[in-house]
């Protein structure tokens, strides 16, 4: 062991300093580089989010303004040719008055409604403006005349009068006025007509034709039709059938059997499988959770398609084993003091994880089901599976009828041919989506640090 | 006083390292710190250490844990440059050269100041691979037989290389817990630092490993200037020429080592000593 | 209505229940001082439970064949002679009218006498059963209620009785992950070997050619149904995706756990995870009316012909999609080999990049792997992007400027909207997802197990 090869001498410690020194640049340049690349993955990484939220945005939020018609709209009786609505007579039962009301309502609907729109755009044109009435159409949206008449059944006294009503402008009006069509391009191209256009040019000089919050998006039903009344609706209220399914079985059951696995589990093959199986669980991609939803919810209990029923409860699959993985950490982390002090006291194991353990894992609990949640609001593709992206023209009532959700609803108007109208559209429904996860999850963050301050 | 008559006559025995005070004395300065202070945040963790740490001779920091020991040996090669929020003031001069200057370069320095740490860390390499990476990395061998050729003997000079020269190839992670210490130290060797540093090196050790590593550090004082943190007051009897005690952040009395364990000055250092302070 | 009723009652019953229980228990505590094993709402709730399981028993039971004694009632109403008449379908259509008659809200056509006959012996028949099951309910609730309440003493261990029973509760609520398992895999795998049965499996897994035909549902020529195309489309996509997501992903961990101070750390790691939750219809929406066109662009500019839906284009989206799950599963693995092994780079005086390198990342190796084949299963299984942004071209080829098709894309166009599961063409979807679940468990198994060992190691 006293054998010593190398020389540690004053000299050669001097010489092995200077080789240290010659390589020291070299090094250094290496090191730099290496933290350039770190620096640069970093700015790109942010540069993403950046780039996709401001890409959004600038298609959103311009969708959020629409352009509105503001008219005066005369109920001629020359065009509004139909008895007065039935009143109800004494003696009159029930079922016939229905009856006859709804016989009224029928002829009114029969009426040609376009000609009330068409007489009320001509009178805010100019006279003598040339237009033939298939163009001056295409300037208010096609649902015009279905408000017209339902504020003729709702009132009937309005017959023979003028009042100012606000209608919609088309989607390609609207698109106009944004000036998303380029106004140079031939007559072939354009979506409307070379006098529709030039009406729309003297509407919004005349004040006809002004922009508004398009509150549309937030009350109206998806449409086909009128793209321009179509709204989120009835994709809110299937989203939100959802997210009640999945807060109300996923929360208990998940948490539960996370209390099981972690407290009460004896330690055997059977939990270790269970342990595998759910880590499993959550990385088993979301359409396959929408296979298992067609072929056991749709296929074999037969419940009824594009309900949000099914939706909640595939989704509430999904969601599961976040929660229990997430409620199983928190346990794990409540420190063994607090357990044995409850034991200690003579508490049962049961009342000891009820009583002291669980509270103290709450905050952590409640974080873990708002991100779960969150998620399951944004997943699309399972949903596809189980008849969700059909095109459903009401709000639903109950989880049982038919609905959409609001990815889903994106889904569905990113594929409109109307692109022109609906990329704004659909950037718009992204930015609503995207505004109710930031709230979730600011919700969860702001829970947390509260609860975690008193605990 | 029966304990402290006791204490004495064992340290008496066990501090007879071969090498008498006065020699010790007149050995050059290797090492010198002047008002050393640390502050961890808001915490302050030193207070205006000084002291002088002779040429190849063993200097051995004692204390009770959390003293602030650690701490100035981790000042001595900077390491707590690479924690957050660490600020070291003061003068610390290797062969009269500010440590601390902002034109000397840290890896320069630490390669010329090699530390050992408390718990074993190879890393997760070949043997070989341990020791080859220091004179890799700093480009010390000109040639693969000259690598060779310090792996062998930085092996050699821990005393490990009987043990292990027909499985250089297998990881290190895979030896005991003291041959993974001197594989550390053979590490440590091989980048042909002036001084090493060591950071209660046999705490994970059990006897039998600790006399071993004692003995080697022993030899190794011929050609190194040691350091050695340590929480054994037996141990800094049986190794080092020179120790300091350090309480509470400061250094409250520091000589020769058979002077400190057999007639201290400092009322503390005699507490400790006797057992009196953990 | 019914079911209003019957649950309000239930409601009831367990309310009396509980209050019985707690009171009686009450009364057993004298001042001078029997021991009470359990605290009232202990007995309380044991009462409860034994009340309301034989309750529940017999709702449930009337719930699952009340529907076939109804029928079977409104059969036997139907005189003989207009049985003999009816097939299957008329049968059915005429059990409906009596329904519809008992239920009073009329009919369309005329009402034979016989179905307002059967109308009202029906309603009658209705009413009757509903009193007989909502007595019944209440009778034996009553009845385990009264039982329940003279076993109650002082010696009786109601917690820990109601402790079993909570525990059985919560294990049940464990075995539902389980059976979900079990329900993906049986339904991947009957309706797998359903395909099966009308496409060679030999033809399915190595099949070259992709085109299910629609029109002749069923009938004759059913189309080809080649996986490989579909797979090599998610291969191609899924490694670009790698590319793009690994270096990003890793260097971002290795930047914010070893250089950024803890202040920059704070604000950009949030940020990078808001990533990861925005939903991927999103990204898949960011892929088409942006990234391609722009993709499409910048290949003119240097010559090469992109199309806007390609594999490029979902791969790079799906790749930033990517990054923050790669990002923070490294973050996590780096941080957790030990601070020794760190500090024993720099004590030989490696520079921080050198201990990074040469120690660090080896050592956290085995754990970076399984984050990375993670993330190649999520990749993997990731539908909404590709479904908007891959191009859905079903074509063995090889090049990445050129739209594909997925297994995802593939089981999405499949099954959207049709659950007749008739033929091939909706089944298939079941053989693309099952191979997909494969696929994607032995990822995760293997991932999961590496990442395990990789943990206990440094424990």
């Amino acid at each position: 062991m006293t054998n010593i090869s190398t020389p540690t001498g004053r000299q050669a410690s001097i010489e092995r300093t200077r080789r240290v020194r010659d390589g020291l640049r070299r090094r250094h340049l290496h090191e730099a580089l290496f933290k350039g690349f770190g620096l640069a993955a970093i700015i790109a990484a942010l540069g993403f989010v950046a780039i996709l939220f401001t890409d959004v945005l600038i298609k959103g939020i311009p969708a959020f303004t629409q352009a509105n018609l503001h008219l005066e709209a005369t109920f001629d009786p020359a065009i509004i040719d139909v008895g007065p609505a039935p009143v109800r007579t004494a003696g009159q039962s029930d079922a016939d008055f229905r009856a006859a009301s709804l016989g009224w309502q029928r002829d009114v609907a029969l009426l040609n409604w376009n000609k009330v729109v068409e007489a009320s755009l001509r009178a805010a044109a100019p006279a003598g403006f040339e237009i033939d009435s298939r163009q001056i159409l295409t300037v208010a949206e096609t649902n015009a005349r279905h408000v017209l008449r339902e504020m003729f059944v709702n009132d009937p006294s309005l017959l023979g009068q003028t009042i100012k009503v606000d209608l919609l402008a088309s989607a390609n009006a609207d698109n106009w006025v944004k000036g998303n069509i380029d106004r140079e391009l031939g007559d072939a191209q354009q979506q409307l007509s070379a006098p529709a256009r030039a009406l729309i040019d003297i509407f919004e000089e005349n004040g006809t034709i002004s922009m508004g919050f398009a509150w549309s998006i937030f009350t109206n039903v998806d449409s086909r039709a009128a793209p321009a009344s179509a709204g989120l609706a009835g994709a809110f209220m299937g989203s939100l059938f959802m997210m009640v399914i999945v807060i109300l079985l996923a929360v208990p059951i998940g948490v539960a059997s996370a209390i099981y696995l972690e407290e009460f589990a004896p330690k055997s093959r059977l939990t270790d499988l269970i342990e595998v199986n759910i880590n499993n669980l959550a990385a088993v991609p979301s359409i396959v959770f929408g296979l298992l939803g067609a072929a056991v919810f749709i296929n074999y209990f037969k419940l009824p398609l594009s309900a949000p029923l099914a939706g909640g409860l595939v989704l509430t699959l999904m969601t599961l084993p976040t929660i229990i993985i997430a409620t199983r950490g928190a346990l794990q982390g409540v420190s063994p003091a607090l357990r044995q002090a409850a034991l200690g006291m003579g508490a049962s194991k049961t009342q000891m994880v009820f009583h002291h353990v669980l509270p103290v894992t709450f905050p952590s609990i409640l974080t873990a089901t708002i991100i779960g949640v969150a998620q399951a609001l944004g997943e699309t593709a399972p949903l596809l599976l189980i008849g969700m992206n059909a095109f459903v023209a009401s709000i639903p009532a109950t989880p049982l009828d038919q609905a959409t959700a609001l990815p889903v609803q994106i889904y569905l108007w990113q594929a409109n041919e109307n692109r022109n109208f609906f990329e704004a559209r659909t950037s718009a429904a992204i930015l609503v989506l995207l505004g109710f996860m930031i709230l979730l999850n600011a919700i969860a963050i702001l829970l947390r640090t509260r609860l975690e301050r008193r605990a | 006083m029966d304990m402290l008559a006791g204490k004495v006559k064992m340290t008496q025995q066990s501090v007879n390292n071969g090498m008498n005070p006065t020699d010790m004395l007149e050995r050059p300065i290797r090492l010198h710190a002047k008002d050393v202070t640390v502050h961890y945040g808001a915490k302050q963790a030193l207070f205006g250490i000084s002291i002088d740490i002779p040429d190849r001779a063993v200097t051995s920091f004692i204390g009770p844990s959390g003293c602030g020991k650690s701490t100035f040996l981790r000042c001595i090669n900077r390491m707590n440059d690479t924690i957050e929020g660490a600020k070291v003031r003061g003068l610390i001069e290797l062969d009269g050269e500010d440590i601390y200057d902002p034109a000397l370069d840290v890896v320069e320095l630490r390669a010329r100041i090699g530390m050992v740490f408390q718990k074993p860390n190879p890393f997760p390499k070949s043997i070989y691979e341990n020791v080859a990476y220091g004179p890799k990395i700093h480009g010390l061998a000109r040639s693969k037989s000259d690598l060779d050729e310090i792996v062998v003997s930085s092996l050699r000079k821990a005393g490990l290389f009987e043990e292990v020269k027909d499985r250089l190839n297998e990881p290190g992670t895979g030896l005991s817990g003291g041959q993974q210490q001197r594989l550390c130290i053979a590490r440590a060797i091989a980048v042909g630092p002036e001084v090493i540093l060591m950071d209660e090196p046999c705490s994970a050790l059990d006897p039998i490993a600790t006399a071993i590593i004692e003995e080697l550090i022993d030899e190794l004082r011929e050609n190194f200037t040691i350091v050695i943190v340590t929480h054994s007051m037996q141990q800094a009897a049986r190794v080092s020429q020179k120790t300091a005690f350090f309480h509470l952040g400061k250094l409250i009395e520091e000589g020769v080592t058979e002077d400190i364990f057999t007639n201290p000055v400092n009322k503390q250092t005699q507490d400790y000593i006797m057992g009196r302070i953990g | 209505m019914n079911s209003l009723i019957i649950a309000g009652l239930l409601v009831l019953l367990l309310g009396l229940a509980y209050q019985t229980g707690w009171s009686k228990s009450r009364s057993l505590v004298t001042p001078d001082g029997i021991k009470v094993h359990s605290r009232p709402q202990y007995h309380g709730a044991l009462v409860a439970i034994w009340t309301l399981v034989p309750a529940l028993l017999i709702v449930g039971l009337w719930a699952n064949f009340g529907d076939s004694a109804t029928r079977a009632f409104t059969v036997s109403q139907i005189p003989p002679d207009v049985i003999m008449g009816l097939d299957e379908i008329a049968l059915n259509a005429t059990i409906q009218r009596i329904g519809a008659l008992a239920s009073g809200y009329g009919v369309v056509g005329e009402v034979q006498p016989f179905e307002q006959a059967a109308g009202a012996a029906l309603r009658q028949f209705q009413f009757l059963s509903f009193l007989l099951v909502v007595a019944a309910a209440a009778g034996t609730g009553i009845l385990a209620l009264l039982y329940a309440r003279s076993r109650i003493t002082a010696r009786l261990r109601a917690r820990n009785a109601v402790e079993r029973v909570m525990n059985l509760a919560l294990l049940a609520c464990s075995g539902v992950a389980i059976l979900t398992t079990v329900g993906i895999v049986a339904s991947l795998l009957t309706e797998a070997l359903r395909f099966f049965t009308f496409i060679n499996p030999l033809d399915f897994f190595f099949g070259t050619v992709w085109a299910p035909k629609f029109s002749s549902t069923g009938t004759g020529d059913a189309g080809q149904y080649g996986i490989l195309p579909l797979l090599s489309g998610t291969l191609m996509v899924a490694a670009i995706a790698m590319a793009v997501a690994v270096p990003v992903g890793l260097m971002t961990a290795i930047y914010l756990s070893q250089y950024a101070p803890r202040s920059v750390r704070a604000v950009v790691k949030p940020i990078i995870e808001i990533l990861a939750g925005i939903p991927t219809i999103v990204y898949g929406f960011f892929a088409l009316v942006t990234v391609g066109p722009f993709l499409n662009k910048a290949g003119a500019m240097i010559g090469l012909d992109i199309s806007a839906t390609s594999a490029l284009t979902a791969g790079v989206v799906m790749g930033i999609m990517i990054i923050p799950f790669i990002s923070s599963l490294s973050d996590d693995i780096l941080n957790q080999v030990p601070l020794a092994l760190r500090d024993g780079a720099y004590g030989l005086g490696a520079t921080q990049s050198e201990t990074i390198r040469n120690v660090l990342l080896p050592a956290a190796l085995p754990g970076i792997v399984g984050a990375f084949l993670l993330a190649v299963s999520r990749a993997i299984g990731e539908t909404m992007i590709v479904v908007l942004a891959a191009g859905n071209s079903p074509v063995l080829r090889g090049s990445p400027f050129e739209p594909v098709s997925t297994i995802t894309v593939s089981i999405v166009n499949q099954l959207t909207g049709d659950t007749d599961f008739a033929g091939p063409q909706s089944l298939v979807g079941f053989a693309l997802g099952l191979t997909l679940f494969v696929m994607t468990l032995l990822l995760n198994i293997v991932a999961l197990y590496i990442v395990r060992r990789f943990r206990e190691q440094y424990e």
